[in-house]
């Protein structure tokens, strides 16, 4: 019984951890810009298919990870450069439909170069699986946990302690006072696009042994971390990580003790009810709009 | 749409130059309309080169009756509103003789009507059982039907003494058909499915689904209908978990990409596939080895890519109407369908067809070959 309830959490806390870590790629640009990159799935995709080719073209594995990170990064900027500025002073509700447009141009360009097969990638440590208490835990669930874990306080500290990311923060709040006061905003825009593209690469890689990684993968997994971002709040760090969780688990839940027919209905119930009684979210900041 | 022009120019200029090595005589038009490119490629792809190399082959041997063979084809992209457009097409401006095509369930199934209406033979490449049940006295199919797999999959399960079992499916529609013909299999059979889980097409982990099985009382093997990934993800959860029951997979994933993606987590599972998985170790008096050794080593040397089922789905539709327009000695329509009808036991790399009033497949369940994963290679039980 007891063995039972352990195993449905292990696999909601590891299907969690990979909807928490894409939640917090959005997280990131939202805060920077409001605007909510649909092109994040794209980039958690990138990941793991430069990373299976390159280690096709014979390289190791870490070597492929971080070439395939960076090259994801360079996606960001370019997307940022080539697509988000050019637009300008846009509304916020025309920048979000170039990002779906630019996601569905990179899907594109990898099917082309890549195909469409799903390829596997695998594990960082052994293929033996962890038991506790009669459940089992797939090694690469503890990489997830541990990489996530490491990743929220890098980016608390970053937007804490440093000034590029109390620039980003500037720049959120009042674009225009943030120019006044010094802040170049197009490079913070930027540099938002690059770290949440490298964030998106990292859990792309981090998942891509347990999840298969292919050309559309980056369509699912970004729609249920934009869920999961929005549980728990837009903005919020935390409310990414503690609404990636909660989706996961409870999806995982359902599908054990209810009926896996009904899995994505209750957890999309539960996102009904979350929004319903705190709009904003879990831990969405409150915000006074002024007229 | 250019690269289609192209190749029927290139077929009209080959046609045109055979034609008068036949005296000159009326091509026979077969038409097609496949999904060449998009989501079901892995379908179509290999259906139109073998179509494509066989139609030149049977060309560079005289034709057929005398009269060469053209390749009428266009690509319906997997869209089934636009294989009607194309099927009429055919029918109505192109004027084909017989159309060998569709690649998915919904292509041929927007197409029957029209080709009952028109009253052209249709040789279908897809796989669900609506196709040719009831039948439909213009439309035919070559792939075995998922029920066949579903009897083919039991009765190996009945042979080794298992009698309950877990079923664990896809919600997409091959593995939802799946799921409802072993139901019905397994009740006329005397199998209990004492668990009965899904798992949809985008899910990335079954552990809570195998989980629930395994705590079911009594479940002696575990069968899994589904296409795609999520059948090796299944795999690989199932291993981590530590089960060691029997474990099944359907038809759906029996391909080299499939173990490639499932790796050591695979080894000891049975599956369905067809014979062209393992051409080398059927027995030697198997009727199929020999054309199944042939159209394989044809189709690599052709196209230096991996042969697989599919096409082999599209050679046993091209020489079935071969047979059929041959059997009939001319291509009137109502002619070719009743030799189609009447055609028994022609073996092809499927299985041995023999087709009947009231069965336009013609295939039996026995047609597939159970193989077992074994070293990471196919191995045939029987």
């Amino acid at each position: 019984m007891f063995a039972e309830f352990l195993q449905y959490l292990f696999t909601g806390i590891t299907i969690g951890a990979t909807y928490a870590l894409i939640a917090l790629g959005f997280t990131l640009i939202y805060n920077a810009s409001h605007v909510i990159n649909f092109a994040q799935g794209e980039f958690l995709m990138i990941g793991g298919m430069a990373t299976v080719s390159f280690m096709a073209m014979g390289m190791p594995m870490l070597l492929a990870i971080i070439l395939a990170v960076v090259l994801a990064g360079i996606l960001g900027i370019l997307l940022q450069r080539l697509a988000i500025a050019p637009a300008k002073q846009a509304d916020v509700v025309t920048l979000i439909i170039i990002t779906i447009g630019a996601s569905i141009f990179i899907r594109g360009l990898a099917q082309l170069v890549w195909g469409k097969d799903y390829h596997a990638m695998p594990n960082f440590s052994t293929d033996e699986p962890i038991r506790v208490f009669g459940a089992v835990l797939n090694s690469q669930s503890l990489w997830v946990l541990g990489i996530g874990a490491v990743l929220v306080v890098a980016l608390v500290l970053f937007f804490t302690r440093t000034l590029i990311g109390k620039a980003i923060l500037a720049t959120s709040m009042n674009k225009d006072a943030a120019r006044l006061v010094g802040i170049r905003t197009q490079m913070v825009l930027m540099l938002a696009f690059m770290v949440s593209a490298l964030l998106g690469a990292i859990a792309g890689v981090v998942v891509a042994p347990i999840t298969f990684t292919s050309y559309d993968i980056g369509i699912m997994l970004g729609l249920k971390g934009f869920v999961a971002a929005a549980i728990g709040g837009l903005g919020s760090g935390l409310g990414a990580v503690v609404g990636g969780l909660l989706l996961g688990i409870v999806e995982a839940m359902a599908a054990g003790y209810i009926s896996s027919d009904y899995k994505d209905a209750v957890a999309f119930s539960m996102i009904l009810v979350v929004l319903f009684f705190m709009p904003r979210g879990l831990f969405g900041a409150k915000v006074v709009e002024r007229v | 749409m250019f690269k289609t022009m192209m190749r029927r120019a290139v077929a009209l200029v080959a046609a045109a130059g055979l034609a008068m090595a036949a005296q000159a005589a009326e091509p026979i038009k077969i038409g097609s309309f496949l999904s060449v490119t998009g989501p079901a490629s892995f379908l179509g792809d290999p259906e139109l080169k073998t179509l494509e190399m066989y139609i030149e082959k049977i060309n560079e041997d005289g034709g057929v009756l005398g009269r060469p063979l053209e390749l009428v084809h266009y690509d319906d992209v997997g869209n089934a509103s636009s294989a009607r457009n194309f099927a009429s097409r055919l029918i109505r401006s192109d004027r084909v003789d017989i159309i060998v095509g569709g690649s998915t369930t919904g292509a041929t199934m927007a197409v029957a009507p029209l080709v009952q209406q028109a009253k052209i033979p249709f040789i279908s490449l897809a796989g669900a059982v609506v196709i040719t049940d009831p039948v439909k006295p213009w439309v035919f199919k070559t792939p075995q039907s998922d029920r066949m797999a579903a009897e083919r999959i039991l009765g190996d399960m009945k042979a080794r003494g298992i009698t309950r079992i877990g079923l664990i499916s896809g919600t997409g529609g091959f593995g939802s058909s799946g799921r409802a013909q072993t139901l019905e299999v397994a009740r006329d059979m005397g199998i209990e499915v004492l668990a009965d889980v899904t798992y949809s097409g985008s899910d990335t982990d079954m552990t809570a689904q195998l989980t629930n099985i395994r705590n079911t009382e009594g479940v002696q093997a575990v069968l899994n209908f589904g296409f795609g990934q999520g059948p090796a993800i299944v795999t690989r959860n199932y291993a981590q978990l530590g089960i060691d029951l029997p474990f099944y997979q359907s038809h759906g994933v029996a391909s080299d990409s499939f173990l490639a993606l499932a790796g050591e987590a695979a080894e000891g599972l049975r599956l369905p596939a067809s014979p062209l998985l393992v051409p080398d170790s059927l027995p030697d008096d198997d009727p199929q080895k020999a054309i199944v050794q042939k159209y394989k080593s044809e189709y690599e040397a052709r196209w230096n890519s991996k042969v697989s089922t599919f096409g082999g789905y599209a050679y046993d539709g091209l020489m079935l109407a071969v047979k059929a327009i041959e059997a009939a000695g001319s291509t009137d329509p109502e002619a070719v369908r009743e030799a189609l009808e009447n055609i028994r036991g022609y073996v092809g790399v499927t299985g041995e067809f023999n087709m009947s009033p009231d069965d336009h497949n013609g295939l039996d369940a026995d047609s597939f070959r159970i193989l077992e994963v074994q070293d990471g290679g196919w191995k045939l039980i029987n």
